[in-house]
């Protein structure tokens, strides 16, 4: 047998032997130095594999007999899943310390879980979508929960792990109806074999888009949302709000355009559905909330509605959109969760809205930095986030689909209001609390991200390129 | 090729505020050296567009000082350029930015640095909506300048500020997004956004009219309009003086503006079947505001309420389509950004002293203050339309261009001049005549050095403008008629295609 045939799947079998490897060190050396080692030795390979895939070393082609594929579009979620996750290993190290909660297991769950999430991006067969969504998803649920101490973080975990669960069930109902009526597992073929028309199928399709809804927090599948993300310690919240959410949607545009094309009409006013009512839904509940978390949690309800816009017309205008939207929701949303996890008074990480009040007098930089951020979230132009929105509702309008245009920007007019609430706690309010210094790191990472959010006006066509490309590959 | 002009324009507030960032703002000399340099380069940029003006070639009604890079895709490109009705409002805009400096010279400390970045940053991007000429460009400065409005009116507002600006900022953008929209629909129907392309394509005809709505709703926020022009008042209010001044001068102007510039080259039919529409709602404006600004109690609402009246002016006029109506719109934007600057700046003078907007607790200022008391008179006077201002040729001329096409307006409409002369008058009157009731008016003192020169250009300008209108006009015309040609043709096409369809159906 030819070795040759495993190199498009390298990464993410590196990144499971690295995993396993560094299990067995932190089982067998159990110090304070050990969390150091292993968490840098994780960033370390998972920075060598970006490096190769952004190189190019990695080979585009099928592996595991057409289970897996490797193409230009699942190479650019997997830079983005990479960079995330590094990103967040990198705070983590800084926001576990402070917390006191220096667990070897959270670097080997979330190595674990960015291999599903790689994998799920590359998944060409129903098997192996199923396999990496569990992959992917069962290293969250111990996260969720890693604070142990903490109810609110048990609570969350086991919350995501039962619902989590369920929406396994649906999903795999869905997918054992699909192969089914069509005798394959293959997406090609699934797709070859839907030209007769079914009742059965169409359940079937339902049933693995309720269980990728739940996947993307979309409603009316999202109730895990906000509670997970309050409990979970604040680094892996940002993960969740990121890195699962593209590998997710990147799952159903392949599944989508590639197995069931043909099902269009059907699919799309199912999607329709859930983008509306997550877009409205996540823009009203986000109003009335304080706490930081839970508010980001709606936000990013309402972003994932405005994302799936660009799925609905299956085409490539709408996936270059989405891929669009999913690197400048990553940087946003990332930045921003970052800079909450930079802000603490007396050693203790802020947690409500009001815990900023008069940032701009005592941080300026940091408080102007949130601002853009939240603009920028909001869909104000020149900020990156108006560019993410602009090509989504180019997508939504060229399928003619203005009710939902016309849906998209008003709620991001609703957003706006609770986006501009934080910003006026920073800026109109006084207060007289203190912030802590923030780190030389945290700083660096803030201020990369939030400089991409602010001058991706000036060169708006080098992202919007390399999101055209991977897109192309799925349209061959 | 050139030198980029206007890109310059653009930019040199932006390096200002840079600038500005890099001064350490702790003690009172950086503080000081804040406030310099702001004022230098707003006077830098206005000297700039003074060379546009003096270069400009008046005869040709093509757009000048063209740049053009690549940018988001193959046709929506950087295109920026202006014409007569742009040149004068970039003018506008960088004329009143020193003025706004100046008069926050005293009366903001609180957060110096913030402030001064903050109005240059958005004087950038009001020079950047006068010079666009592609649609999404338009569409980047023109929400853009909802951010540091925002932080204005929020940071450095008075008691009401959180609400106020809350309700400007909601109220525009919900306003733009379906212009968004909007100019994403013409994008995929034309594959293109530049705007000199677009000026001779021909839109379906029930489209054009959805698309006009689109744009219309847009501009009649920003301008605004009745029924939609609710956030002024408050925003006017709450806004520091130099706020006012810009928003009056020149944020209102983007939206008759934007009319100008997209509405009328892109959707003439459109522009031309909801005419009675933008009529009736320039009507109200003009009467009903007029009246609510005799209830008000507070100074600048009134003069906010006033600002709706005389906008209402502007709408009237442009839609009339005549020479005479959209030179008068264009003038009275103009002449009203220097009379609703300068009457913000003569209540910001009061205000600095007493702290109150409140008209009851003035009364008698002439006998403590005369220079200001005829200063306050001549803005007045102007506010109203009296000939020999500047006020008067705007509300002549878009009143005459009305006379040509609608005898109901125009008479409605001049009734509206009656009525601001109500208003205007009993606010001077309450304001500088009468007994000393208040112990605090008899302690004011007359304008200082700083005052003076900042309202004497003004009285000046407005003078000016008033006598020897042509200096305007003159530019602005060959726009203007080639806008009015554009459109009569268009309107021809269209009326040619409503006879024959009727033809066929007769048949």
């Amino acid at each position: 047998m030819n070795i040759l045939i495993f190199t498009p799947v390298l990464p993410e079998i590196a990144i499971t032997i690295v995993s396993m490897f560094l299990l067995i060190i932190g089982v067998f050396k159990k110090n304070e130095k050990t969390y150091t080692t292993i968490s840098n030795l994780a960033i370390l390979s998972l920075l060598v594999v970006l490096f190769l895939i952004f190189s190019g070393s990695v080979p585009k082609g099928v592996s595991f007999g057409g289970s897996l594929i490797t193409d230009s579009f699942s190479l650019y979620l997997k830079t983005l899943i990479l960079i995330s996750s590094i990103i967040i290993l990198v705070v983590s190290n800084i926001y576990l310390r402070n917390i006191n909660l220096l667990k070897f297991e959270y670097i080997i769950l979330i190595l674990l879980s960015v291999v599903g999430m790689m994998i799920m991006v590359s998944s060409n067969d129903l098997i192996s979508l199923y396999l990496s969504i569990e992959l992917q998803s069962l290293p969250l649920y111990v996260l969720a929960s890693i604070r142990n101490k903490s109810s609110k973080s048990t609570e969350s975990g086991l919350k995501y792990f039962v619902l989590g669960a369920l929406s396994s069930c649906i999903l795999l109902y869905g997918l054992s109806l699909i192969y089914g009526y069509t005798g394959s597992i293959y997406y090609n073929e699934i797709a070859s074999n839907l030209s007769e028309y079914d009742v059965g199928i169409l359940i079937g399709v339902a049933f693995t888009l309720a269980g990728f809804a739940f996947k993307i927090s979309a409603v009316p599948f999202h109730m895990w949302t906000p509670d997970v993300y309050e409990g979970s310690p604040t680094t892996v919240t940002a993960f969740f709000a990121v890195a699962p959410k593209i590998a997710a949607l990147g799952l159903i545009v392949r599944v989508l355009i590639t197995a069931m094309p043909t099902l269009m009409e059907d699919w799309q006013s199912i999607l329709i559905l859930l983008s509306i009512f997550s877009m409205l839904l996540g823009a009203f509940s986000a109003i009335g909330q304080r706490n930081l978390k839970r508010l980001l949690a709606y936000s990013s309800i309402s972003h994932m509605g405005f994302a799936l816009m660009g799925v609905i017309n299956g085409s490539f205008d709408g996936v270059r959109s989405l891929s669009l939207y999913m690197l400048i929701y990553l940087v946003m949303s990332l930045a921003l969760f970052i800079s909450i996890i930079a802000l603490k008074t007396n050693d203790e990480h802020i947690e409500n809205i009001e815990d900023i009040s008069g940032l701009a007098k005592i941080n300026p930089v940091m408080a102007l930095i949130i601002s853009i951020l939240l603009f920028s979230l909001a869909g104000i132009p020149p900020l990156a986030g108006f560019f993410a929105k602009f090509y989504v509702l180019y997508a939504a309008i060229d399928a003619k689909l203005y009710y939902l245009a016309i849906f998209g920007v008003l709620s991001s007019v609703i957003s706006a209001f609770y986006y501009l609430r934080i910003i006026k706690v920073m800026y109109f309010e006084e207060s007289a609390i203190s912030f802590d210094p923030i780190s030389k790191r945290l700083k660096t990472i803030i201020y990369l991200l939030t400089a991409i959010t602010l001058l991706f006006f000036l060169r708006p066509s080098i992202f919007i390129n390399f999101a055209g490309t991977a897109s192309a590959s799925l349209f061959i | 090729m050139d030198w980029p002009i206007l890109s310059t324009i653009i930019l040199i507030p932006l390096l200002g505020s840079l600038t500005i960032l890099l001064i350490n703002s702790e003690d009172e000399i950086g503080k000081r050296n804040i406030k310099i340099v702001a004022l230098y380069t707003c006077v830098v940029n206005f000297l700039a567009s003074i060379f546009l003006w003096v270069n400009f070639d008046k005869l040709s009604s093509e757009f000048q000082f063209i740049e053009r890079y690549a940018w988001l895709a193959e046709n929506i490109t950087y295109h920026v350029g202006i014409d007569g009705i742009s040149l004068f409002l970039i003018i506008l805009t960088t004329f009143l930015m020193p003025f706004c400096i100046l008069a926050s010279w005293t009366n903001v400390s609180n957060k110096i640095k913030d402030y001064m970045v903050a109005f240059l940053i958005l004087e950038s991007l009001m020079i950047g909506v006068f010079c666009a000429l592609d649609l999404v460009v338009f569409y980047l400065f023109f929400e853009a300048c909802l951010i540091p409005m925002f932080l204005i009116i929020g940071v450095w507002g008075g008691a009401r500020r959180v609400y106020a600006t809350f309700k400007f900022f909601l109220y525009t953008l919900s306003g733009s997004v379906l212009m968004l929209i909007a100019i994403i629909y013409i994008y995929i129907v034309t594959g293109t956004t530049d705007v000199t392309i677009l000026s001779g394509y021909d839109f379906n005809y029930s489209i054009q009219n959805w698309l006009w709505l689109a744009f219309f709703i847009s501009f009649a926020v920003k301008m605004p309009m009745f029924p939609v022009h609710t956030w002024l008042p408050d925003a006017h209010v709450e806004a520091p003086t130099a706020g006012s001044v810009i928003l009056a001068g020149v944020l209102l102007k983007m939206g008759g503006y934007g009319i100008l510039r997209f509405s009328i080259p892109l959707f003439p039919i459109g522009s031309f079947v909801f005419t009675d529409l933008v009529f009736v709602l320039s009507v109200i404006a003009i009467i009903y505001t007029s009246f609510i600004a005799i209830a008000q109690e507070d100074i600048k609402k009134l003069i906010a309420y006033s600002s709706v009246a005389h906008m209402g002016f502007v709408t009237m006029g442009i839609f009339t389509f005549t020479d005479q109506g959209i030179q008068g719109g264009v003038f009275q934007m103009i002449s009203h950004g220097l009379i609703s600057s300068a009457l913000f700046l003569s209540v910001g003078v009061i205000y600095d002293r007493l702290h109150t907007r409140e008209i009851a607790v003035y009364g008698g200022v002439v006998k403590k203050m005369p220079i200001y008391a005829a200063f306050f008179l001549i803005f007045t006077m102007a506010n109203i339309g009296l000939p020999g201002t500047s006020g008067f040729v705007g509300e002549f001329l878009t009143l005459l261009g009305a006379f040509k096409v609608n005898l109901y307006v125009a008479f409605f409409a001049t009734t509206g001049v009656i009525l601001s002369a109500a208003y205007a008058l009993w606010l001077y009157k309450r304001v500088i005549f009468g007994l000393i009731t208040n112990d605090e008016v008899e302690k004011l003192l007359d304008l200082n050095l700083r005052e003076y020169i900042i309202l004497l250009p003004f009285v000046l300008l407005i003078i000016l403008f008033g006598v020897y209108p042509n200096m305007v006009i003159d530019l602005t015309a060959a726009s203007t008629t080639n806008l009015i040609d554009n459109y009569s043709y268009a309107i021809e096409q269209y009326q040619s295609h409503l006879v024959s369809v009727n033809l066929e159906i007769g048949t």
